[in-house]
């Protein structure tokens, strides 16, 4: 009897295993968490149009010189009008550039919905076809990045910024670069 | 001539036999069956990213229909299998391959089922074994004892 008990515990030993491992795999991380495989790389290349000035082009030069936001939005998506308050908070109080990302949305409409609740941008990238997206790795609307002054994407962050999203890592993050532009990896 | 209950009969048998709507009905034009057919399994193997689990041929959402585009303009372009999926890879990891690549990132995918069935096997073994030996086990006392209480 005895021993039989013993090896009763072998599968309720690989059972505990196995529930801890799945845990992992689905508790603690947001399944719809893809990690960026453009960290670390030069901000893709790209000529487009200006949402409120459709004749200047911007090119990813535009976004070189400072460390800098990058935001993906679009009026079709409700966690934009969610981070929208902050954004304009980062963009009167924090000093950094914002640059908006235009995506896969309908130029009147989105020139009408920065009317309707400001905007915070220096200035919009028409995105229309989604291209731009496609080659930053974008899957949805709101995503953010993080470039640094020589144009190197550092950071990226999926779904709406909130206060305590700047205060623990866009905010920290961003200062880091400014003051140690090399000091940081992935 | 069709009576009422004639024609309502049909109209539902229209309505049973209709196809099911697949969400992607993009018509793309091709030149040639083989660069169709290679689109077709191109978007079939490719995990669409927002969705979790769908293959970005089965999902209406705007990134696979992107893609599917994108898929599309790189096949017209003559771009290989391993172009695309290379492509597809660099910008959004290993997440948008239905089979990964085999890395070392990767093995635990790849092995990891083969290996749990592995020790699966070794502890039925054990258990197996250690039942048996159980079983022979009598000691010459207990052979001495079963004999006698057998005789009674």
């Amino acid at each position: 009897m005895s021993s039989l008990n013993k090896s009763l515990l072998i599968p309720l030993g690989i059972f505990i295993v196995l529930v801890v491992i799945l845990a992992g795999g689905f508790g603690l991380k947001d399944p719809h968490f893809l990690p960026s495989q453009l960290i670390d790389q030069q901000f893709p290349d790209f000529a487009l149009s200006e949402l409120n000035d459709p004749s200047r082009e911007l090119t990813a030069d535009d976004m070189r010189g400072q460390v800098a936001l990058v935001n993906v939005w679009a009026t079709w998506c409700p966690n934009c009008l969610v981070e929208h308050p902050e954004l304009l908070r980062i963009s009167r109080d924090e000093g950094v550039p914002l640059y908006g990302i235009n995506y896969n949305d309908d130029p009147f409409k989105a020139r009408q919905w920065l009317v309707r609740h400001n905007n915070p941008f220096q200035f919009n990238i028409v995105d229309n076809k989604g291209k731009l997206g496609i080659e930053l790795g974008v899957y949805g609307a709101p995503e953010t990045f993080i470039v640094d002054a020589n144009g190197v994407i550092r950071y990226r962050h999926v779904g709406p910024v909130s206060r305590r999203t700047w205060e623990e890592t866009l905010g920290p993050i961003i200062e880091l670069l400014e003051t140690n532009p090399d000091g940081i990896k992935g | 001539m069709l009576t009422k209950v004639h024609r309502i009969v049909m109209l539902f048998a229209l309505a049973l036999c209709q196809a099911p709507a697949w969400a992607a009905i993009d018509a793309y034009p091709f030149p040639d069956d083989e660069m169709r057919q290679q689109y077709n399994s191109l978007i079939a193997e490719l995990r669409c990213p927002q969705c979790l689990n769908t293959n970005i041929a089965g999902s209406d959402a705007m990134i696979a229909k992107d893609l599917r585009r994108e898929v599309h303009r790189m096949v017209l372009e003559g771009q290989s299998d391993d172009d695309i999926r290379a492509f597809m890879l660099a910008r959004y990891g290993d997440f948008i391959l239905y089979k990964p690549q085999l890395r070392a990132g990767t093995l635990v995918l790849w092995f990891g089922p083969g290996i749990l069935f592995i020790i699966a096997l070794v502890v039925i073994f054990g258990m197996l074994r250690r039942r048996n030996s159980n079983v022979t086990a009598l000691s010459d006392q207990d052979q001495e004892r079963l004999k006698q209480l057998l005789s009674k």
